[in-house]
């Protein structure tokens, strides 16, 4: 079971849930999990087969991008951040 | 027990000396020594050898640590004589440096020799009253202060991010602050746009924005730009010369212009944004971190991407982060600490708990990357719409 935080413009989707719990050994299965329980994350995170240009997934820190993408491994208990950009400033 | 004489001869047996010529060649070779002065304050004042650094003999043992941390790395120490400085190369010899000479001659005969010398800057009274809390932190001093009142930098915005910057980088001394904005302050702003008030309801932001800082700090220059930012206008605004870009806009299409405008012209940006209780901060350095395209490459869909104008923000959010924006900025400016190039901070104000992920630049970034393919200004407003882009 991982921690994944929800960001502000998708809490819509998780009732309101800043921060929720995911199954899933890896960033796939893990968004698998999240869409089975809040399906109106699928079309937010996932883009033909991806993850979508416009979020970045973070496993720990790290750019799941910059490691193996939708088959970056999860570890147990790992803290995953969902990051859309934002662009407020005023 | 020896008279000065006696002691002085004593000292200088037990020291080794250079002269003036051999000094200026240590100085010019390829691992200069550390050159200390350790005259009064007011010799000092009437002149120095360049690249000295200032540590009076009263405050020798104390501080040289800050001067020179490296004990093996050669010090060069220099009085008016060479007298007093053969008593402060005794003692950091004594305090384990261990490569130390001393100035025979002293400054009189570097002088003497027509060797170069300066004449230090330094802050009038009024300024050293005035950032006397900043004289006081080593890593500032006099001279990190001259740095700031010689720093220049343009903040994006007066609004929410760039009133708390804005404010705090002129209190600091920053001594040229430029404000590109193109909006008049609104009742709606006055919830957390602390340049402005009440009275300004009306005007111009940056005019606003301008009194306040004026009023604040009269040693900072502000220099408006009453124009939204774009394709057009950012080499004209950019080419008046500035240090650091302080990123505090509301939209993304000027977030990509900010970010592609810094690149080719290679200007760190301070990045803030803020929705709700959240906010980002980190620092884009070009061509030596990530820069915005790294981090995110498209913009979201604009379903996806509702302004404060829409969704709201809490008032002090973006005091806090623009606050921290002016902290990175005057990092930069003073060349201190370690940046947040490199690291995105978040920051949640509900649970009150920062967190940082890793930024990483992409080699295939389409401008700061191996083959940059944006060379030159797009359409950011039709990049942003959410239609295929053609650049």
């Amino acid at each position: 079971m991982s921690t994944v935080r929800i960001p502000p413009t998708l809490r819509t989707e998780t009732g309101g849930e800043r921060q929720v719990s995911a199954d899933g050994a890896t960033v796939r299965e893990l968004i698998d999990d999240l869409v089975s329980r809040y399906p109106g994350l699928g079309s937010q995170l996932v883009e033909d087969g991806e993850i979508a240009s416009f979020v970045n997934v973070y496993v720990e820190g790290e750019d799941v991008r910059t490691l193996e993408g939708l088959d970056t491994p999860v570890g147990e208990g790992s803290t995953v951040i969902l990051l859309p950009a934002m662009a407020g400033g005023a | 027990m020896p008279n000065y004489r006696e002691l002085l001869q004593q000292v200088k047996g037990e020291i080794d000396e250079v002269d003036a010529a051999q000094a200026r060649a240590l100085l010019d070779g390829a691992d200069p020594p550390v050159l200390v002065d350790v005259r009064e304050q007011d010799e000092w004042d009437e002149g120095h050898i360049p690249s000295a650094v200032h540590v009076p003999r009263g405050f020798l043992e104390s501080r040289i640590e800050q001067a020179a941390p490296d004990r093996s790395r050669q010090v060069v120490v220099y009085c008016a004589g060479g007298n007093r400085s053969a008593f402060a190369a005794k003692t950091l010899k004594e305090l384990g440096y261990e490569n130390v000479v001393s100035l025979a001659g002293g400054y009189t005969d570097w002088k003497r020799n027509g060797l170069p010398t300066q004449l230090p800057r330094s802050l009038d009274a009024a300024k050293r009253q005035r950032y006397s809390r900043h004289l006081l932190i080593p890593e500032v001093g006099e001279e990190g202060q001259l740095r700031l009142l010689d720093s220049r930098v343009l903040l994006i915005g007066a609004g929410g991010l760039g009133s708390p910057a804005s404010l705090y980088l002129a209190a600091a001394g920053v001594g040229r602050l430029g404000i590109v904005d193109d909006d008049r302050v609104d009742a709606t702003n006055l919830q957390r746009q602390i340049a402005h008030s009440t009275a300004t309801l009306g005007d111009w932001k940056a005019d606003s924005a301008r009194a306040t800082i004026e009023a604040l700090n009269p040693d900072v220059e502000v220099v408006t730009y009453k124009e939204r930012l774009t394709s057009e206008n950012v080499d004209r605004i950019l080419a008046d010369g500035w240090d650091v870009i302080v990123d505090g806009a509301d939209n993304f299409p000027t977030r990509y212009l900010v970010n592609d405008a810094s690149v080719f012209h290679d200007i760190p940006v301070v990045h803030g944004s803020i929705y709700r209780f959240e906010g980002q901060v980190t620092v884009f350095k070009p061509h030596e971190g990530p820069c915005y395209r790294c981090l995110f490459p498209t913009p979201p869909p604009p379903e996806l991407a509702p302004s404060c104008a829409e969704g709201g923000v809490l008032g002090v959010l973006p005091g806090i982060i623009g606050s921290l924006q002016a902290n990175e900025t005057l990092k930069l400016a003073l060349g201190i600490g370690d940046s947040l190039a490199g690291r995105l901070l978040l920051f949640d104000a509900l649970a009150a708990e920062f967190s940082e992920v890793t930024l990483r630049r992409d080699p295939k970034c389409p401008v700061c990357g191996e083959h940059p393919t944006i060379t030159e200004y797009i359409d950011y407003v039709e990049f942003c719409s959410g239609r295929p882009a053609h650049a």
